[in-house]
């Protein structure tokens, strides 16, 4: 792989990785001391993506903005990675008039017609709209393609199965990922999965299926690579699924304790260890991982500023929009 | 309606249908067709009669029994522009779609901050009165405008269900288009001797959200839709020899709901009653009685609901025809809210 693909992906990893540490750290700044949910200046459930940069950043690599994404209730890594703009993700995490959404959304239900993407916050009723979007982008003939993200728990939903089976039959150009970080909540996949790869019922449906261990993004960039190259040349939906890790807890405020791995967790962390590898190969330098670091940072501080200083919504109009 | 010419063809509600959707297509190449048997079977209920043989499998397309799937392939090629008519073969199958249609269709645009429109037509056939039992034969129309996000559309005969359909294929929004199958003017159930009428042959939209005076009156207005204004209307023509006058106020959409019209109507008779065929509590004939009570319009007796009584739909004929809006329970309601 050359060294500036890999360098791209790390800083795809590090920019998800910025922003989602500055949402953390402003979503538990003002819940204390007694913990309200819906208290503070992001208020609601927060399902921050850290650990599954690695998914995000090596299929994201192998799109541009024409293509669609429809991703999950923990949609901010894909949200970065294809492109959107932080400051109108970030205004609407913050529920501001600026952001995406202008507040109606909030940080499951992001909407972008500038980069295709859209997220629900229902298990795997993201898949059947990627199907429309790719009907969409195969009759205009112009090569988009669409990528349906899930977790492993949405694997075993009708609508996952529903939808690989009408993108096979209709040879849709979708892509499909599950991203497994083993746990449903709290429940893991093996109390949840009658099979060990999600990536073996590809086969039911006649598709290419395909297993990525070990949360590596340069696995995940070859996979996706040449799943997107067959979906764009007419090839039909593929199968990819990720063995990703949640780093942090389900949503914010998730105790954790039905996971008995937790303490090996940090350890697990994707990007540090990429840091050493490229480190070691010399793609990068220190210098240069701190500067890009920096630079992240920087980006996300842009973001969040922009986010704060924008005007909240108007309650007088907080019926608009259901028509249009 | 914006026709202009004298209609003298006579259609059926299906035969109906089908010319709008052609005509659409025709006009508008990102229209496209899809559900369960539309293609060479034409659609269970004729909806889609004679449309692959012109169109094409590109724009008119079986799918499989997959309702989310292909309601929500739906969903995402109208985000992406086409504008899609997808059939939900029987409303009572909505139990395995719904989170498509009411968490994503109806959705999206409000959340999005109207950034992103969902222009597609959800249409299902409904209603009962062929004994096809509790599963087969609801309307459920109270439940869909339950919800916000979805234009909900009824039509109680053949020109309107062309213009409705028209109007809904144009809009910018998600329409919920209920057709009811004893309107269709089918061959294998038994003809409701209005299902057909005359029709425009030129496209025209019916507005969506404006009701019509479907036959006036001055002493009792029955707020109906679908079918039911079909039976209003013979009630009003069998009571007009004893004295008694009937307004049919025929609502054509739940949402938009044209309350101007209802209150405007029972203003000038003094005298409700609803008659619906959905589920009596929690839906359409309580929104209206509630339309006319917060509008402060005086009646001289008190309103009555002709729907049906919170049971599912009974198979034997007997149990059906006695739980369904029919004439002789319309006719005793108009009679008792006359005193």
């Amino acid at each position: 792989m050359e060294d500036k693909t890999r360098a791209d992906l790390f800083t795809t990893m590090v920019q998800i990785r910025a922003f989602e540490e500055a949402i953390l750290a402003d979503y538990h700044a003002d819940k204390k001391p007694a913990w309200d949910i819906g208290a503070g200046l992001i208020p609601g459930e927060m399902h921050l993506s850290a650990g599954q940069e690695p998914v995000a950043a090596g299929v994201c690599a192998h799109l541009d903005n024409r293509d669609a994404v429809t991703a999950t209730h923990r949609p901010h890594h894909f949200a970065i990675a294809h492109g959107m703009d932080i400051n109108k993700l970030a205004a609407e995490i913050y529920g501001r008039e600026t952001g995406l959404g202008r507040g109606r959304g909030g940080h499951m239900h992001l909407f972008d017609p500038d980069t295709h993407f859209s997220c629900s916050g229902i298990i795997a009723e993201g898949y059947p709209p990627a199907l429309g979007q790719a009907l969409a982008f195969k009759r205009q003939g112009a090569g988009a393609i669409a990528v349906a993200v899930t977790g492993e728990g949405a694997a075993n939903q009708g609508a996952f199965h529903e939808s690989l089976n009408l993108a096979a039959l209709w040879n849709l150009p979708v892509v499909f990922v599950v991203e497994d970080n083993d746990w449903a909540i709290s429940v893991p996949r093996t109390s949840s999965t009658s099979v060990l790869s999600n990536a073996d019922r590809a086969a039911a449906y006649g598709i290419p299926g395909i297993r990525v261990e070990d949360n590596s993004v340069e696995g995940v960039y070859d996979a996706a690579g040449e799943a997107v190259q067959r979906a764009r040349s007419g090839g039909g939906p593929t199968l990819i699924e990720v063995h990703t890790l949640r780093l942090w807890g389900h949503f914010e405020g998730d105790a954790q304790a039905y996971r008995p791995e937790l303490p090996e967790v940090p350890g697990r962390d994707p990007i540090p260890s990429y840091e050493q590898q490229l480190i070691a190969d010399a793609v990068l330098d220190e210098t240069q991982i701190e500067q890009l670091r920096d630079e992240a940072k920087k980006r996300v501080q842009d973001a969040l500023d922009f986010a704060k200083s924008s005007p909240t919504p108007d309650p007088s109009t907080a019926t608009h929009y259901v028509f249009a | 309606m914006t026709a202009t010419t004298e209609a003298t063809r006579r259609l059926t509600g299906s035969k109906a249908m089908v010319e709008a959707i052609a005509q659409e297509m025709e006009r508008d190449p990102n229209v496209i067709v899809l559900g369960e048997d539309v293609g060479t079977y034409g659609g269970i209920f004729g909806s889609t009669t004679g449309l692959l043989d012109t169109f094409g499998p590109d724009r008119v397309m079986d799918t499989p029994i997959s309702e989310t799937a292909f309601i929500g392939l739906g969903i995402g090629a109208a985000v992406e522009g086409l504008r899609p008519i997808v059939e939900l073969m029987f409303v009572d199958f909505f139990g395995v779609c719904m989170d498509q249609i009411y968490n994503h269709m109806a959705k999206i645009h409000f959340e999005s901050g109207g950034n992103v429109k969902v222009p597609m037509v959800l249409m299902t056939a409904v209603g009962g009165g062929y004994s096809d039992g509790a599963q087969h034969s609801q309307t459920l129309w109270g439940m869909f405008a339950h919800l916000p996000g979805m234009k909900v559309v009824v039509p109680s005969n053949p020109a309107d269900a062309k213009g409705l359909m028209t109007a809904a294929i144009r809009d910018d929004n998600p329409v919920i288009y209920l057709f009811h199958k004893g309107l269709q003017g089918l061959v294998w159930m038994a003809k409701q001797s209005r299902a057909m009428g005359n029709v425009p042959e030129e496209p025209y939209e019916v507005e969506i959200g404006k009701a019509a005076v479907a036959r006036e009156g001055a002493d009792v207005t029955i707020v109906t839709l679908s079918l039911s204004v079909q039976h209003a209307i013979e009630v009003a023509e069998e009571l007009a020899p004893e004295g008694i006058d009937v307004e049919v106020l025929d609502l054509r959409s739940l949402v938009p709901l044209d309350r101007d019209a209802v209150a405007a109507s029972v203003a000038k008779t003094g005298r409700l009653v609803v008659v619906d065929e959905d589920y009596q509590s929690f839906g359409l004939s309580g929104e209206i009685i509630a339309t006319v009570a917060e509008r402060g319009v005086a009646l001289k007796s008190a309103p009555i609901r002709v729907a049906v009584p919170d049971v599912p739909i009974p198979y034997a004929r007997e149990l059906e025809y006695a739980v369904l809006p029919r004439q002789d329970r319309i006719r005793d309601a108009v009679r008792k809210v006359m005193g």
